[in-house]
């Protein structure tokens, strides 16, 4: 086999020259068997260096190209559509990462510069043996599922269904809204949440484009970009919600309240038949069958004897039902959980009454919430004279969580102004580590806070505590802190505790990950593609991420963030079709001994047994190329596309290049070694 | 018989007598023996590590020794002991060199120290070795309606980071309810006792065992439990001079968890060490002879 190969390497400015000896590697690959040309050059992806390897290809009638570069993350399709150009097959081109997987990690420049020739000779021996391919069309399905219905999943939704794409939104809870339907103001303009929230709630209700799901939850999810089946369990709320005007009649008459954990944080109660809040969407109330009586004891049915419409919307025989939805892109809104702050006894959650978490003092300060908005101990009437707001609860911690939570500061200043506001009188100390106000004015807020005279302490709390040492401690809560600012320890007497604990991933999004079949990171947040140029995809082709789900988020960065997951999903639809790589796994008929291991392996369900010829066969439509049957295969009877047994044995050879040489030298092993360290 | 190696340490010589005494009739009632290491020595209590920490090593590992020949897990009463001996275990297993270079001075005594046995303090074998259920079914003279005060200390549990609940233990209050008593919340039963801080800086420690008296009465405790003859003495024969220095009356007997589980456990109050209090403890034994008045 004689073909000419075209060698590239990149000096990415300094960033690949610094580390590896890029002429030299220019200068050795040329002297290579089947190289034609080999060139170093300061920026491969110019347009200039784009240029080199079209003019080469004409010129001097390369077959194959290799570029080593950068990851093909960044400019595999930059190169190959510089070979389409010249006329060459795009796929008889081989990318090599000498920057992220070499230069970027050593300061050792002859190993770095051994290893980018291991990885040119690598790549050169493989792209001899590619063929030729052409990208698969794909069609996108126009539907679009969105899981979670807090600000980010709402954004999302709307984004998409304005622009004429239908929707299916799932939330899990009785009502989409999430964590802002909760809040009293949202910080820094001090607009009321539910004012800024339900109109856009109010809209995915009524949305034509929109199919909302509550109390649903997504069971299973097959198929992959463009064609995706999703199973969504709709948990039986025990409403016909044909029938149901929402009237609310049955909360009124239902005789038994049970303690609001979810929506009050606790702080309240509510009918065991019930909707959320008042301006849930939809309006349909759901029975908590863990507290019904019926449930519990079959007796009851005041909701049904109560209920107005004809026929009856209550229905006890409900059962759970489950829809097969056909949808081309996933869009993942699931937010996140706070942090339970009793996993740090030391500041007395559970155990002294009068210390609360943001999330009950959201509730306590809202307008719609237990008191009306009232600032009130534990007692539900006194207001407290002092109040303590801690920062980092549970976040920036060793122990705990390690990063920041990014919105906690800004809303314990919130919490501070909230309470100057309905308690003129009342002190408000806020301890925090490091005041963190990044954000169109963030910091113009924080101003205003020190203007409105609280006092800022800058120290991690040790302990909450009720045991007095002085008179003028006696029946407060004292809150120990080192004030680093003046170096002393302090004890300071207050009448209340807001603890402000941090953002963390949901408690099952680990469980979310595997159904998608995308990854999360060691605090359970979901990953982007790309941290700064591809926020909102994930590695798993038609499934994006919005919101808190990819780590804490305010308010604004959630709605961006489902509006850019809709923007990216909706280029997709608009286009209809979209070319994907032809890597597909194909069985060579003769080979096949018909064992049928491979038919249960394939997690796509793409292998299927033709009984008459006895053998395994493919359908290339649902193959993802994923290699599991190829590796698995006892007859080496599958091969896959782009990654044929030739072509990495060959690869693996051109890597070991010096080893084959250089058994009889064991300097030269070890030199390789070396590199593979 | 479950065995243990007892490293009393030197309060339970003199001072805290009573520790010992009781000790060892609970164990036994208990049915565990408390053997008593041969030959043991100082642990270097809190001061000689911040002198010389090489020999308090050796100091310490030199106890460990002896107690791994009879392969048995070393017990230690006191807090400091404890933690002390807790600690060069675990730094002379994460350190061969050092523990090498230790057990070539402990050669001299035939001795060689390895790591292989636990270091627990005495409570440890009450609450975990032989759990609070046992305890319960052992307890024939349940100390009902008397209100204890469970004081850990500081060095059981906080300085033990690979410990989960460092900042807000239960063991003691599980210990206490095991005994048909009733322990009441106290904040601050971790808090520091002073120490020996008692003879360099009186003042500054008074006030600490004022926090503690204080807080043990504002939560209604009848007496308060100790598992370290240092905060035993700092709580009890400094009562006094807290009421001198703040001007107050606390007059709140402290006990060694110990004497009152014996009490629990139907053993007669002498037999206990109970009775050379400087702060009486009559009231607390009402509730342990009560059962037998009801007789």
């Amino acid at each position: 086999m004689s073909e000419k190969v075209g060698v590239y390497i990149c000096h990415c400015g300094t960033n690949i020259a610094k580390t590896v000896d890029v002429e030299d590697v220019a200068v050795w690959a040329g002297d290579q068997p089947d190289v034609e040309i080999a060139r170093d050059y300061k920026f491969m992806c110019s347009s200039l260096g784009q240029d080199l390897i079209e003019e080469d290809i004409k010129e001097k009638g390369l077959t194959r190209v290799v570029v080593a570069a950068c990851s093909p993350h960044m400019h595999e399709k930059t190169f190959r559509t510089a070979c389409e150009r010249g006329g060459l097959n795009p796929f008889l081109f081989e990318m090599v990462n000498v920057r992220e997987h070499n230069s970027w990690t050593t300061d050792d420049r002859e190993a770095a510069t051994k290893k980018a020739k291991a990885l040119v000779n690598g790549a050169v021996e493989r792209v001899i043996y590619h063929q030729e391919l052409e990208m698969m069309p794909l069609e996108i399905n126009p539907n679009t599922l969105v899981v979670g219905g807090g600000i980010a999943g709402i954004s999302a939704s709307l984004e998409l269904a304005d622009a004429g794409y239908h929707v299916y939104l799932v939330e899990r809870e009785p009502s989409i809204g999430g964590h802002m339907a909760q809040l009293d103001k949202t910080f820094p303009t001090l607009d009321c949440s539910a004012c800024i929230l339900t109109p856009r709630m109010v809209e995915v209700g009524q949305h034509p484009n929109i199919t909302l799901l509550t109390w649903s939850e997504v069971e299973n999810v097959e198929g992959y970009l463009g064609n995706f089946t999703v199973t969504v369990r709709k948990k039986a709320r025990y409403i016909n919600e044909e029938h149901c005007t929402g009237c609310g009649i049955c909360i009124e008459k239902c005789p038994f309240k049970v303690t609001d954990d979810v929506f009050e944080a606790g702080l309240s109660t509510r009918k065991v038949i019930y909707r959320p809040f008042p301006q849930a969407v939809p309006k349909y109330p759901v029975i908590d069958t863990e507290n019904c009586v019926y449930f519990l004891r079959g007796k009851c049915k005041a909701c049904q004897i109560f209920c107005p419409t004809e026929p009856n919307s209550i229905d006890f025989e409900q059962q759970d039902e489950f829809l097969n939805i056909d949808v081309g892109n996933i869009i993942l809104a699931t937010g996140y959980d706070l942090f339970d702050v009793s996993k740090i006894p030391q500041y007395g959650y559970g155990r002294l009454a009068n210390v609360f978490t943001s999330l009950e003092f959201e509730r306590l300060v809202n307008a719609a919430g237990p008191t009306s908005g009232n600032i009130v101990l534990r007692d539900m009437e006194t207001p407290p004279d002092k109040v303590a707001i801690v920062h980092c609860v549970g976040s920036r911690d060793e122990n705990y969580h390690k990063y920041c939570s990014k919105v906690c500061c800004m809303y314990s200043l919130k919490f501070a102004h909230l309470v100057h506001e309905r308690l003129p009188d009342a002190e408000v100390y806020n301890c925090y580590i490091d005041m963190r106000t990044p954000g169109k004015g963030y910091e113009e807020f924080y101003n205003r806070l020190l203007e409105e005279g609280t006092h800022f302490i800058r120290g991690k709390v040790a302990d909450i505590t009720d045991s007095a040492r002085t008179d003028e401690e006696e029946g407060k809560l004292i809150v120990q802190v080192n004030d680093t600012l003046i170096d002393k320890q302090r004890r300071i007497p207050v009448d209340m505790v807001i603890l402000s604990p941090a953002m963390e991933a949901r408690y099952d999004s680990r469980k979310i990950t595997q159904l998608f079949r995308m990854g999360c990171d060691f605090d359970g947040f979901f990953v982007e593609r790309h941290p700064k140029l591809d926020p909102v995809a994930t590695m798993t082709e038609g499934i994006y991420i919005a919101g808190a789900c990819q780590g804490p988020k305010d308010i604004p960065d959630s709605v961006s963030q489902g509006a850019a997951a809709a923007a990216r999903v909706a280029g997709l639809i608009a286009r209809g079709t979209v070319y994907i790589e032809p890597v597909r796994a194909s069985i060579i008929e003769e080979q096949c001994s018909g064992c049928r291991i491979c038919n249960n392996l394939c997690p796509y369900n793409a292998i299927i047994f033709n009984e008459d010829k006895e053998v395994s066969e493919i359908i290339t439509a649902l193959c993802q190329g994923c290699g599991t049957c190829v590796a698995a295969c006892p007859s080496a009877a599958i091969t896959g596309a782009h990654f044929t047994n030739d072509q990495l044995m060959s690869q693996i050879e051109g890597i070991l290049w010096d080893v084959g040489k250089g058994l009889e030298s064991i300097k030269k092993v070890e030199s390789v070694a070396e590199i593979g360290d | 018989m479950k065995q243990y190696a007892l490293y009393p340490g030197c309060s339970l010589e003199k001072i805290a007598q009573s520790y010992r005494v009781s000790a060892i009739e609970t164990s036994r009632a208990m049915g565990v023996e408390l053997k008593e290491i041969d030959d043991w020595n100082c642990c270097g209590a809190t001061a000689y590590f911040h002198v010389d920490e090489l020999l308090s090593y050796t100091l310490v590992a030199r106890n460990l020794a002896i107690a791994e020949k009879e392969n048995l897990d070393f017990v230690a009463p006191c807090s400091a002991c404890y933690k002390n001996a807790y600690f060069t275990k675990k730094y002379l297993n994460q350190d061969p060199e050092l523990a090498e270079h230790i057990n070539y001075a402990l050669e001299e005594d035939n001795l060689h120290f390895t790591g292989n046995i636990a270091v627990k303090h005495l409570i440890e074998v009450f609450v975990q070795d032989l759990g609070v259920e046992q305890i319960r079914d052992k307890v024939s003279n349940p100390l009902e309606g008397l209100r204890v005060a469970p004081y850990y200390g500081c060095q059981i549990v906080r300085p033990r980071k690979d410990h989960e609940d460092v900042e807000e233990p239960q063991f003691f209050e599980d210990l206490i309810s095991a005994m048909g008593a009733e322990p009441v919340d106290y904040p601050n039963k971790v808090r520091c006792c002073g120490g020996s801080l008692i003879i360099t800086s009186r003042v500054a420690a008074l006030s600490l065992v004022r926090v503690l008296l204080q807080s043990a009465v504002d939560s209604n405790a009848m007496v308060i439990a100790t598992a370290c003859p240092l905060c035993q003495v700092n709580l009890e024969c400094y009562q006094e001079q807290v009421n001198q220095e703040f001007g107050t009356e606390y007059s709140i007997p402290i006990l060694y968890f110990t004497q009152i589980l014996g009490l629990s456990l139907g053993i007669p109050a002498k037999r206990l060490g109970i009775g050379t209090e400087l702060v009486s403890t009559k009231e607390v034994l009402t509730y342990a002879q009560k059962k037998e008045n009801d007789l």
